[in-house]
């Protein structure tokens, strides 16, 4: 499903102005990174999306609807959310109430709500905790968990905010496998992190936000190569492209395997050059 | 100096303990990292340094806990909170809830310890300062993004100087320059070699870059312990779940297809990578 932001801006009750003229499509099925410091406007342009804020001026499109046409309920159907707080969405008093509830929500009969619940928190490792209230939880098992009633609700089209943070690299692993698992379905897919690392393994393209505009979109290659786009939205590029950088290599990996065997053709190059 | 001997600690109505027979010794001064995966026991270990474990968890808690000379266990919350600070992993549970402005909060901790009030004013604008905090200092903490309420977090913690610093996770919510300045004020800190820092981290990358010392929990047990550049860089911490830099593991796979003959430790910053593949 697309996504477009036609000129959205948005300005706080309290004056902040958080948005100023964003334009963004996301094309149906990409996986897309958002990336940029703290309080550059990532969270305030994605809540648009299933109507949590509504844009001072501009126009949010979700598919073919305009999101100022539909309410969150609607729209909760279309756009899964994955809250940087998982506190924010977590109410049930067991793990498997809290996944139950946004399929029962959509009108699932309740054998296909059990089979999805199920499914969902398998997915995320945490089948074995169904029983467990959420807040006798660690927290990044209530991220796992908040991820899972997110899958379970099947969305076409995912917003995963800070999805790697508080995990271990186990963790991170997991995640990175649901990802390009939910990818290959054809899910539409942002992902904002400041874990640059992270996205570089995942994204095909990224978005640079400073300050309510974008600083930079494009293919991750490109994007997470410009140290210095990148020192304005208070980021650093990845660790393996700082490497790759620093060695002065023609290549451009975004992943340590990629590294590897660029690194690794250069050598074959290099010798036979001697 | 910090000295754990034997101490073990299990959680009311828990059949397994969090902390099991932990020995440590952390000099003054030092800037200790810790590490290990989900659920080995980093935060109960932040607890039991500041007090909380056993004055507000109870359970069950043996063996030894000294900080400065004072045993924890015998030492009210109220003492400790002088000498020992504690940065929660989530920023939400620090902020007081009494105080209406940024600046009052970072205030909060100094009323309570019956400074001054020029000396809390004059301390209160340096670590605004130093956490660029200055200009929301009028915000109400509570209107604040995630990565800021992590520096209001902080800022309250560093504006009672504390002896020793605990941190649980400081940086989860910060941009990357946001976590650089975390560090860097850290290291600041430490300089003197006056205050202890013990931070919990998963970022090992600023880890590597600032740490003297590394200290990696397992079910609740310390399994390694040593210099930051030798315990990160070592192998058996993926099978902890836990991890390497990226720039440990491109070292590690380039040896592993033979690209390179030499053996010895793995480089774990990118200044080191940078030699090493050179």
């Amino acid at each position: 499903m697309k996504l477009r932001f036609e000129n959205v801006a948005f300005t706080y009750p309290s004056g902040v102005r958080a948005l100023d003229g964003i334009d963004l499509s996301i094309g149906a099925g990409e996986l897309v990174a958002i990336v940029g410091e703290n309080g550059a406007g990532k969270t305030t342009l994605v809540k648009m999306l299933n109507g949590l804020l509504h844009p001072t001026s501009g126009i949010v499109w979700v598919g073919a609807w305009n999101t100022a046409d539909h309410s969150t309920a609607e729209l909760a159907a279309r756009v899964g959310f994955l809250f940087q707080n998982p506190d924010e969405q977590l109410f049930e008093r067991s793990a498997e109430r809290e996944v139950a509830f946004g399929p029962r929500n959509l009108g699932f009969s309740e054998r296909k709500t059990r089979e999805r619940t199920r499914k969902a928190l398998k997915r995320v490792g945490l089948l074995a905790k169904a029983q467990v209230n959420p807040y006798d939880m660690m927290p990044f098992e209530r991220k796992l968990l908040a991820l899972a009633s997110t899958l379970a609700m099947d969305p076409p089209v995912l917003v995963l905010d800070e999805p790697s943070v508080g995990q271990d690299a186990a963790g991170r692993a997991r995640i990175g496998r649901i990802l390009r698992n939910l990818h290959r379905m054809g899910k539409t897919i942002l992902l904002i992190s400041h874990d640059l690392d992270f996205c570089a393994e995942h994204a095909k393209r990224a978005v640079v936000m400073a300050k309510g505009c974008i600083l930079a979109d494009g293919p991750a290659h490109t994007v997470f190569g410009q140290a210095d786009l990148l020192r304005q939205a208070a980021v650093f590029p990845p660790q393996i492209v700082r490497l790759a950088q620093a060695l002065k290599m023609p290549a451009s990996p975004l992943t340590v395997g990629q590294f590897v065997s660029a690194y690794s053709k250069e050598r074959r190059k290099g010798k036979r050059a001697n | 100096m910090i000295e754990l001997r034997n101490f073990s600690y299990r959680y009311p109505n828990q059949t397994r303990p969090a902390l099991a027979g932990i020995q440590l010794k952390i000099p003054k001064g030092q800037f200790c990292g810790v590490v290990g995966a989900n659920g080995a026991g980093k935060s109960t270990l932040c607890y039991a340094l500041s007090g909380f474990v056993p004055h507000f968890y109870r359970g069950d808690v043996s063996g030894i806990l000294r900080i400065g000379g004072r045993e924890i266990a015998q030492t009210t919350l109220g003492i400790l909170a002088g000498e020992i600070g504690l940065v929660f992993q989530d920023p939400f549970n620090q902020i007081s809830g009494a105080r209406f402005s940024v600046r009052e909060e970072v205030a909060f901790g100094l009323e309570n310890l019956g400074l001054a009030r020029r000396k809390i004013e004059t301390r209160v604008s340096e670590v605004l300062g130093l956490m660029r905090l200055a200009a929301i200092a009028d915000r109400s903490p509570f209107e604040l993004s995630g990565g800021q309420q992590q520096r209001v977090a902080i800022a309250s913690i560093l504006a009672m100087q504390p002896k020793v610093l605990v941190l649980d996770e400081p940086t989860s919510q910060l941009d990357p320059h946001g976590t650089a300045e975390v560090f860097e004020a850290l290291d600041e800190i430490t300089r003197d070699r006056e205050t202890t820092v013990v931070i919990v981290e998963h970022k090992l990358e600023w880890l590597a870059e600032f740490a003297d010392r590394v200290v990696v929990l397992d079910a609740g047990r310390v399994v390694m312990d040593g210099p930051a550049r030798k315990v990160l860089a070592d192998d058996g911490l993926k099978k902890l779940g836990i991890g390497r830099t990226q720039y440990s593991e491109a070292a590690a796979s380039a040896q592993k297809k033979r690209l390179f003959r030499r053996s010895g430790i793995l480089p774990i910053t990118l200044k080191q990578a940078r030699a090493f593949f050179k």
